[in-house]
């Protein structure tokens, strides 16, 4: 794009600024429009496994209705606890989506399009997810209230236990692919399985890992079924409880653009990401553009995740302890073992 | 031009959030603090091309260090004129602490200054290629020339989890306890284990 701006006769730093601006716009505009149509679907897709309509009451088929909340959002008033800490409360949300939005910096749409094609990019989007749990945690304790507070603790400790075990399955990923590179590692699974189909998930050392890692991204996004910090039957709302009006939307945004994110996670890692499905360029599907492969295979695991958020009752604490530690982290170690022998035996030789 | 900037924007952020971090009277917001000051250090790291520390930084210091921290004191119920009042006690030490760093500071950046030290290996080999990435140059180094003291740490950590988990652990009382669960069991478990069908007669109890 920075070549594009340059032929409009712009100096070379001038075109790369206005470039990366119109790049950082080009993702964070569209990302919110596509989580504000994201809870519609996610709400519609719950409504139709409850045999219910879901929306169906603004605009046609009720698809503005994630507009109409907005707005009615934005018009209430802020209501800040007396006994709150101001400002971390008002801090919090603000985090929570600051950082949703900026791990899609590194996330490729295209072979070019991608904003930052930084060569450690999957560690800056582990970086940038482990601060997620700030927002959460401050929010509980600023609160200065009990249940917000007992959501912050839960938070802390289910994500800290998470991260664990997704660092040993993106370990695996990495080692398969050679690279910390987000387009790198597209680009190694191109005709991985057999040389027809592209993605790790093809792979019989890597599918458990991929079982792992979808598990782990709803724990990590606090989804249903490890929802525990805001068990509405537990603890109200968890952290935000006290919350209202746009400090409450900003926490709603930033939790689903979270979801989206790891959605994204789940199609680069192990579905070949903007990569068609098939690795064979007679097909019709082959020259349709990335983008579309990455939005449509990022709107099937977004369905999967509705799909487990209708069907699976919530986990008690202690069990969603035990799954991390006692089964994810141990087999997590074992497939890193398992996957960096098979390729120091076959690829690089004993 | 925006190297220096954005040089002097990460420097003095981190000085400013480091003496905030002393400065602020309620620890949790010390903590936060200390977070921000891990944050710019990792964006010096980057503007010296070490992306890789960078990274690290925030994953390890920001993303379970300073959790583990924010956890541990928001938990704590600090009284803060006890606080206070042992002030005096702890000052001669703390202005010893003090001065021996300044002085490690001075003597450090003194023989940097005096220009005899090579920085890298002694030999000189281990300077990173341009060519190759930060994880690669790391890797390369840590992995063959320093792997003894590498493992030596990956022993000291080990040790030190061992102790604390011998620290924390209790040994609870044998037999089943309340809350454990045994998912086998309740697997295994079939209706006519757990129901009695008794078809008492009309007019009649039965005796359990």
């Amino acid at each position: 794009m920075t070549d594009f701006f340059q032929s409009w006769g712009m100096s070379y730093e001038w075109a790369w600024s206005v470039a990366t601006i119109s790049g950082i716009l080009l993702i964070a505009l569209p990302l919110m429009l596509a989580v504000a149509m994201i809870i519609y679907v996610d709400r519609k897709i719950w409504a139709a496994m409850a045999l219910r309509k879901g929306p169906n009451v603004v605009g046609p088929f009720g698809l503005l209705q994630s507009f109409a909340d907005g707005l009615k959002v934005f018009l209430q008033e802020t209501i800040i606890p007396s006994a709150a800490n101001k400002g971390l409360f008002l801090i919090a949300p603000i985090v929570t989506f600051t950082v949703a939005l900026l791990a899609w910096a590194v996330i490729p749409f295209g072979p070019e399009a991608v904003l930052a094609n930084i060569n450690v990019g999957l560690l800056y989007v582990l970086a940038i997810s482990s601060l997620g749990v700030y927002g959460v945690v401050v929010s509980g304790w600023a609160s200065n209230s009990k249940y917000p507070f007992f959501s912050a603790m839960r938070a802390a400790a289910q994500m800290i236990s998470y991260e664990v075990s997704i660092g040993f399955i993106l370990i695996c990923v990495v080692l398969w692919a050679g690279t910390f590179n987000m387009n790198g590692i597209i680009e190694a699974q191109r005709g991985h399985g057999l040389g027809i189909v592209n993605g790790f998930v093809f792979n019989l050392l890597l599918f458990p890992m991929w079982v792992m890692f979808l598990i782990s991204s709803l724990a990590e996004t606090a989804r249903a079924p490890f929802d525990l910090t805001e068990a509405e039957s537990e603890l109200v709302a968890g952290y935000q409880t006290e919350y209202s009006s746009m400090s409450f939307a900003l926490f709603w945004l930033g939790e689903y653009a979270n979801v989206l994110l790891m959605c994204a996670l789940n199609a680069i890692l192990f579905f070949g990401g903007w990569l068609p499905p098939l690795n064979v360029d007679w097909l019709p599907g082959y020259f349709i553009p990335g983008w579309i492969w990455l939005f449509g295979k990022i709107f099937f695991f977004f369905f999967i995740f509705s799909w487990v958020k209708a069907t699976v009752p919530r986990y008690r604490y202690d069990q969603l302890m035990r799954l991390g530690w006692k089964v994810f982290l141990p087999l997590s170690l074992l497939f890193v073992v398992l996957v960096s022998g098979y390729l120091m035996f076959t690829r690089y030789g004993a | 031009m925006i190297q220096t900037l954005a040089f002097y924007l990460f420097a003095v952020l981190v000085i400013a959030s480091g003496t905030f971090t002393i400065l602020a009277r309620n620890p949790v917001h010390s903590v936060l603090w200390l977070i921000v000051a891990f944050f710019n250090g990792a964006g010096l790291m980057v503007l010296l091309g070490a992306e890789f520390i960078a990274m690290l930084l925030v994953i390890v210091y920001v993303g379970a260090v300073a959790v583990l921290f924010l956890f541990v004191v928001m938990m704590l119920n600090i009284d803060f004129a006890e606080l206070r009042a042992g002030f005096m006690k702890n000052f001669p030490i703390g202005i010893a602490i003090a001065l021996l760093l300044l002085a490690e500071l001075v003597l450090g950046i003194g023989a940097y200054r005096a220009g005899a030290m090579v920085l890298g290996t002694p030999d000189g080999t281990a300077a990173a290629a341009a060519d190759t990435s930060n994880i690669a140059s790391i890797g390369a180094v840590l992995y063959s020339k320093y792997l003894f003291l590498f493992e030596a740490a990956g022993l000291v950590l080990l040790v030190a989890m061992i102790g604390a988990i011998v620290l924390t652990h209790r040994e609870r009382a044998s037999g089943p306890h309340r809350g454990h669960q045994d998912i086998g069991k309740q697997v295994r478990r079939r209706p006519q284990d757990a129901t009695v069908n008794a078809r008492p007669d009309v007019g009649k109890g039965i005796s359990l």
